[in-house]
């Protein structure tokens, strides 16, 4: 079994934070700016030190923290079935992913750090409610085939933004991909392999796997966002190649690698506009049920209250143990 | 027909795994629910580590055993009068990291030790798995050596706290060395060791983390839980194995 070892820096030192360079006049700044954005034209990586526009540094930071928070967020409905898994090699196996994504987790808080935010203070952000995650993680795991279904169909979603996110203008970001894209590709044939196992099973095996299909197919589908004409920020991240595709081209592009992939165990898609059209050489579907998502979004997901519980208690229950580990470190110090 | 050293052994190796197993499903509840992230990977480690200990030895079990026996069988299978898990590692964390930890490190250093004379063990496959195990089992004690020295030494709260979990601990701390015809069995033939030979260096060991912890030893008491031997176990037993073994039992034909 793979393990992940992270040292665990107890009395971790603040980073210094990002100079911003705040006696730039008006003209300068738009001088620069330009001189920025025709830099990652010509495919330029930027690094925490280079200078960049404080438009670009939130909206990344933004994303970054979002994208950590979604990590740790969704080891909760993982983790809801490690105590259930129906066999120790499954058992083992969730654990280790569950494990990866607090990894991920970790990996993308410190590339964020290097935008000028603690960790702490993006934690803080998270359990206050102030910071997003993605929705799918408001959604209940209620059978075992739900475990293979996020493996496969939200580790798949992830991958494909991922792997995309692994090119994107800013270096550390995108070598945390590079790192994490890896892990993902075992997270999401884990996954499959669940669901092959039930489709290949008993009647209520099967019977499972399709209720879980039909549960987690169009939440997974609102995984990439609105349509782009809907997303308020896509054009200047597109601009900056943080994002290099909309979410219409990444949703499609998860579509067209999936449909073959449940089609090759007997799983049926739920959408009865799903077809393969010879012209475009994609998949047709049907309407995504936006309405869902921004309610999901908004905090009125079947799970949103209790992933922010889950995470506000396991914070509150630990305080006493940071507490302590920090008045050690101190005193250690002292002697 | 079985001889009476193959199902001494076998039960051996259930013992062992059976503890491994019962303790690394309790540690497992920490997933995602960890003090700080760097925590819930550590403690994904050790669930890990020991579900690969339980796996060994329930497979060497198996393939002693024979008639179709398996590792998911034997976790999945028996009932709680059949585990033969210590009453220590049973007992629910109720997600008191100080707790957990002193579990880990009371049943660890015994773990340590008893490993440590089993790679001489005369079978190999048994001196194998302990080889292995010890490995991980140094690295348990440490991180959980570690923690309750900060945290006896750390904040007045975290020092009540940690000492509560010792002295509610400590009484399980007898079981450990319990031993039976098994044993005596399986040490007449170099393939186990007597366990109170280690006794004395298993006191020391902890005693030197206590002290480091500013944590009082408590007294040598009357009371001390006991059964796992015989597979009779505290209430809490019923409960874990319930949620483990829920879909096997809920669906006995399915493979997963
Ligand atoms: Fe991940
Ligand atoms: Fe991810
Ligand atoms: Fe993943």
């Amino acid at each position: 079994m793979r393990r992940l070892v992270v040292t665990i820096i107890l009395a971790k030192l603040i980073r210094p934070v990002i100079p911003m360079d705040i006696n730039v006049k008006m003209d300068d700044l738009s001088e620069k700016e330009n001189a920025f954005n025709d830099s990652i034209q010509a495919g330029k990586v930027i690094e925490p030190k280079d200078w960049m526009p404080e438009k670009y540094r939130k909206q990344l930071l933004r994303m970054m923290s979002q994208h950590a928070h979604s990590e740790v967020v969704g080891m909760l409905p993982e983790g809801n079935w490690i105590s259930r898994a129906p066999s120790l090699a499954r058992k083992a196996i969730l654990i280790a992913k569950v494990q990866d994504e607090a990894g991920h987790g970790l990996y993308i808080y410190s590339a964020a750090e290097t935008l000028g935010m603690d960790r702490s203070e993006m934690i803080d952000q998270l359990l206050s409610g102030k910071a997003k995650y993605s929705s799918i993680f408001n959604y209940p795991t209620l059978t075992w085939a739900d475990i293979g279904a996020i493996g496969w169909l939200v580790d798949g979603a992830a991958i494909v933004n991922q792997t995309v996110l692994a090119k994107c203008s800013y270096g550390p970001y995108s070598r945390a991909m590079l790192r994490i894209c890896r892990e993902e590709n075992f997270h999401n044939k884990q996954g499959y392999q669940i669901l092959a196992y039930l489709m290949r099973g008993t009647q209520e095996q099967k019977d499972m796997a399709q209720d879980a299909m039909n549960r987690w197919w169009w939440p997974a589908l609102m995984m990439f966002g609105p349509s782009d004409k809907e997303s308020p920020n896509s054009a200047d991240l597109l601009k900056w190649k943080v994002k290099l595709f909309t979410n219409d081209d990444l949703r499609q592009r998860f579509i067209d690698r999936t449909v073959e992939q449940a089609q090759a165990i007997g799983l049926k898609i739920p959408d009865d506009k799903l077809k393969w059209n010879e012209e475009t050489r994609h998949y047709d579907f049907g309407e995504i049920n936006w309405d869902e998502f921004f309610q999901v979004i908004n905090g009125n997901g079947p799970c949103n209250k209790l992933r922010l519980k889950q995470r506000n208690d396991a914070h509150a229950n630990g305080q006493w143990v940071r507490d302590a580990a920090k008045a050690y470190a101190a005193k250690k110090k002292v002697n | 027909m079985m001889t009476d050293l193959n199902k001494a052994l076998i039960d051996f190796c259930l013992r062992i795994a059976d503890n491994s197993l019962i303790h690394a499903q309790r540690i497992s509840e920490w997933t995602g629910h960890g003090p700080i992230l760097e925590e819930d990977i550590a403690m994904s480690n050790v669930a890990l580590d020991l579900i690969g200990q339980s796996r060994g030895f329930y497979t060497y079990a198996a393939q002693i055993e024979g008639d179709g026996k398996t590792e998911d069988f034997y976790a999945f299978r028996r009932g709680e009068r059949e585990f033969r898990n210590k009453l220590m590692v049973e007992q629910p964390d109720n997600k008191d990291f100080g707790f957990t930890m002193m579990k880990l490190f009371l049943n660890g250093c015994f773990d340590y030790l008893m490993f440590r004379d089993l790679m001489k063990s005369t079978d190999e496959t048994i001196s194998g798995l302990a080889a292995k195990s010890i490995k991980e089992v140094t690295y348990h004690v440490r991180h959980a050596g570690d923690w309750i020295v900060r945290l006896g030494d750390g904040t007045e709260e975290s020092h009540q706290r940690i000492q509560n979990s010792l002295n509610e601990l400590w009484p399980y701390t007898n079981e450990l060395f319990e031993q039976d015809s098994v044993d005596a069995l399986l040490i007449s033939n170099g393939i186990a060791f007597d366990k109170e030979k280690f006794r004395d260096e298993w006191t020391k060991m902890v005693h030197e983390i206590f002290a480091k912890a500013t944590l009082p030893v408590p007294e040598n008491n009357t009371y001390s839980p006991t059964g796992g031997l015989k597979g009779i176990h505290s209430e809490h037993l019923g409960y874990l194995l319930a949620e483990m073994q829920y879909l096997p039992r809920t669906y006995p034909d399915a493979v997963w």
